[in-house]
């Protein structure tokens, strides 16, 4: 039993997962995470994660745009080369709106986009760190680490009892590598 | 996310008997996991060939300048901004599907956002080919970018609607780029962990190491939602800055304040018209009615009527504008454009964009898969024509009566717009095998409560009000992927 690393609780329906989660969390057996095919709505709450603050990254790479398309187009056409429009004002406002809206939106998703991808470890190449293969396409997968954990046949139990179509225990962590 | 029903008067959004997960996963993955069949094959020859015209004809277009097109100092934007603004347009349901209907709670979307999507690349990749092109002098083309040069620095006219598109196209087209491949994630992951080999390997470089974590999950939603609410002003305003290339100038007939919303509507028009002449055949092709179902195709051609007859109030509108006005060169403008020398262009125009959508408000036209198809045709041939329109018949006969003119299309004209008809299949066919055509995991999180099965056990456990169960099984009668017989029993 030793060689055992985690044992994962193998569901086929996200309700019967969340009531295992509930049933785990009762008796007071840590989770290591839960993978699904699909978000569920919800879970986060349960697992205690905090509420994501990409949104905050956005906006402060959004406004950069901002700032930067305004620096771009002001110092182009104010200070290092006026070009006389019919003499117009070279500094002419609303005609830079357009640009500096389209490099915020610039800034603001390739900004926010790779710091999700930073944050979760998501680039081309990585090796991915599966514990389950069914867990992307049939199956909600809860994980619990092995060795926190003493008691094997009560977290079973405690899974089946939630409706978990199968109990593996993994002795690597991840099965994907090979 | 089904702690409760959704309520029974919703129509079903996947529709057959004993769909699971599993089911959803092998019906979506059938044409990525299988060899393509021979209607596949036929459809690929076709549309390389002609994505092999496009090549001739751009690189003829490149080496002997644009005096290869039918031009004239008249007449000096024709079909190439025809092509740029038609394809553009197209690209916009794309975006609209995923990123609009997303914030409106549309869960309809879930399933034919992501070819939407693909259509989006693929039409905004046509529509740059046709801005380089025009350039003339393309290995020139990043003199629209603002860099230091040996000219002063001399830099780009930062006043100019063209340097304002190539900031909105290039800024839209990565945009939806990195939107659609970051909600493919997921997607690329189910299809390495259900194959072997090579092929593994190749999805598990384009996965990025997927994983489905909680807080993968978690944070790709917020990440999804942020991008919808960038993308929906986005997609707005790169339309807006399209018609300000036209709108900005001192041409009658292209200086009208009209035109933003104008050329939005249209777009939205013409973007879903293209879904739904892709969607159809794929639909049947593909063996997808259960997730595709009549209630989309519904949907999508009502938002065709309505954006149809946005866009007939607009004609409607310039033309009253152009009276109003009481400016002489406006006026003329448009009698010329209705009875001039382009006159069945102008009327081709009107029957196909204004007068046979409005056919879409028969139910039976609406549901009829030939008639939508063959409409979703009519409307696109009638949106290309909108912007021929307004672009050569506001040019052709200008301030001085002897250097009026006609424009006459070259075959290298001819070929580049045939040609990147060729080239956007061939990248949609070859989209449809190697990437899953709709979201699976979107998919998947309406099964549990928007389903014709769970709503057959919603009904089943009879607390539905009786009233609400007979509107529902009533609005059953439009899905032909629907067995009617099961509920004669109800």
């Amino acid at each position: 039993m030793s060689d055992i690393k985690y044992i994962l609780g193998s569901f086929g329906d996200p309700d019967e997962m969340m009531h295992g989660i509930e049933k785990l969390q009762e008796n007071n057996i840590s989770i290591y995470d839960v993978y699904t095919p699909m978000p569920i709505h919800g879970i986060e709450a349960k697992l205690g994660i905090k509420r994501s603050r990409i949104d905050i990254a956005a906006f402060c790479f959004g406004i950069t745009g901002t700032c930067c398309a305004f620096a771009l187009i002001y110092f182009c056409a104010v200070i290092d080369w006026r070009v006389n429009i019919g003499g117009k004002p070279s500094f002419a406002l609303p005609d830079f709106i357009p640009i500096m809206f389209e490099l915020t939106v610039l800034f603001c998703a390739f900004g926010m986009v790779l710091t999700y991808y930073a944050s979760t470890h998501l680039f081309p190449g990585r090796a991915p760190r599966v514990m389950d293969l069914r867990a992307t396409d049939d199956r909600f997968v809860i994980a619990v680490d092995a060795k926190d954990n003493a008691a094997h046949t009560v977290i079973d139990g405690l899974l089946k009892e939630a409706g978990a179509l199968e109990i593996k225990y993994n002795e690597r962590k991840y099965i994907s590598y090979e | 996310m089904s702690g409760h029903n959704e309520s029974i008067l919703r129509e079903p959004l996947i529709t057959g008997d004993n769909i699971t997960y599993a089911k959803i996963t092998d019906d979506i993955l059938m044409p990525v996991e299988n060899k393509p069949n021979k209607a596949w094959w036929i459809g690929f020859i076709v549309s390389a060939l002609g994505a092999l015209l496009w090549v001739v004809a751009v690189s003829y277009t490149f080496w002997n300048g644009i005096g290869a097109w039918g031009l004239n100092k008249t007449v000096g934007w024709a079909w190439d901004i025809t092509g740029f603004v038609w394809w553009v347009g197209i690209g916009h349901a794309g975006t609209l599907i995923s990123a609009v209907l997303l914030l409106f709670r549309q869960n309809w979307r879930n399933s034919i956002n992501r070819s939407a999507e693909a259509m989006t690349i693929f039409a905004v990749i046509c529509a740059a080919t046709y801005v380089v092109s025009h350039m003339g002098r393309p290995w020139l083309a990043y003199w629209v970018l603002p860099l230091p040069n040996q000219f002063g620095s001399l830099w780009v006219n930062f006043n100019s609607p063209l340097v304002w598109d190539m900031f909105a196209i290039s800024t839209y087209f990565s945009v939806s780029l990195l939107f659609w491949y970051t909600g493919l994630l997921p997607d690329i992951a189910t299809i390495r962990d259900r194959a072997v080999g090579t092929r593994r390997k190749i999805y598990s470089i384009f996965s990025f190491g997927w994983s489905g974590s909680v807080k993968t999950w978690q944070r790709f939603e917020a990440v999804s939602l942020i991008l919808a609410g960038i993308s929906t002003p986005l997609v707005l305003s790169v339309h807006t800055i399209v018609s300000m290339d036209f709108a900005t100038s001192v041409i009658p007939g292209w200086h009208t304040t009209i035109f933003p919303p104008y050329f939005v509507a249209g777009a939205i028009f013409s973007g879903f018209a293209m879904v739904l002449t892709l969607l159809l055949v794929a639909r049947k092709v593909l063996g997808l009615e259960n997730y595709i179902t009549m209630f989309h195709i519904e949907s999508m051609n009502k938002i065709i009527i309505l954006t149809g007859s946005i866009v007939g109030v607009a004609y409607l509108t310039e033309f009253f504008i152009a009276w109003y006005s009481g400016s002489e060169y406006e006026q003329y403008a448009f009698i010329n454009r209705s009875t001039g020398p382009y006159w069945w262009s102008y009327w081709m125009m009107m029957t196909c964009n204004v007068i046979s959508p409005q056919l879409l408000w028969f139910k039976k036209i609406r549901l009829s898969i030939k008639a939508t198809w063959i409409l979703s045709i009519v409307v696109n041939v009638g949106m290309w024509f909108e912007r021929f329109v307004i672009i050569v018949t506001s040019l052709h006969r200008d301030y001085i009566p002897s250097s009026w003119a006609m424009f006459y299309p070259t075959w290298v004209d001819i070929s580049v717009f045939v040609g990147s008809i060729g080239l956007f299949f061939t990248l949609f066919l070859l989209f449809l095998r190697v990437l899953p055509s709709i979201a699976i995991a979107e998919v998947k999180l309406l099964l549990k409560t928007a389903s014709e099965q769970a709503k057959m056990k919603q009904i089943k456990e009879g607390h539905e009000n009786k009233e609400y169960v007979a509107e529902y099984i009533e609005s059953l009668e439009k899905f032909d992927s629907v067995k009617q017989e099961d509920y004669a029993k109800i």
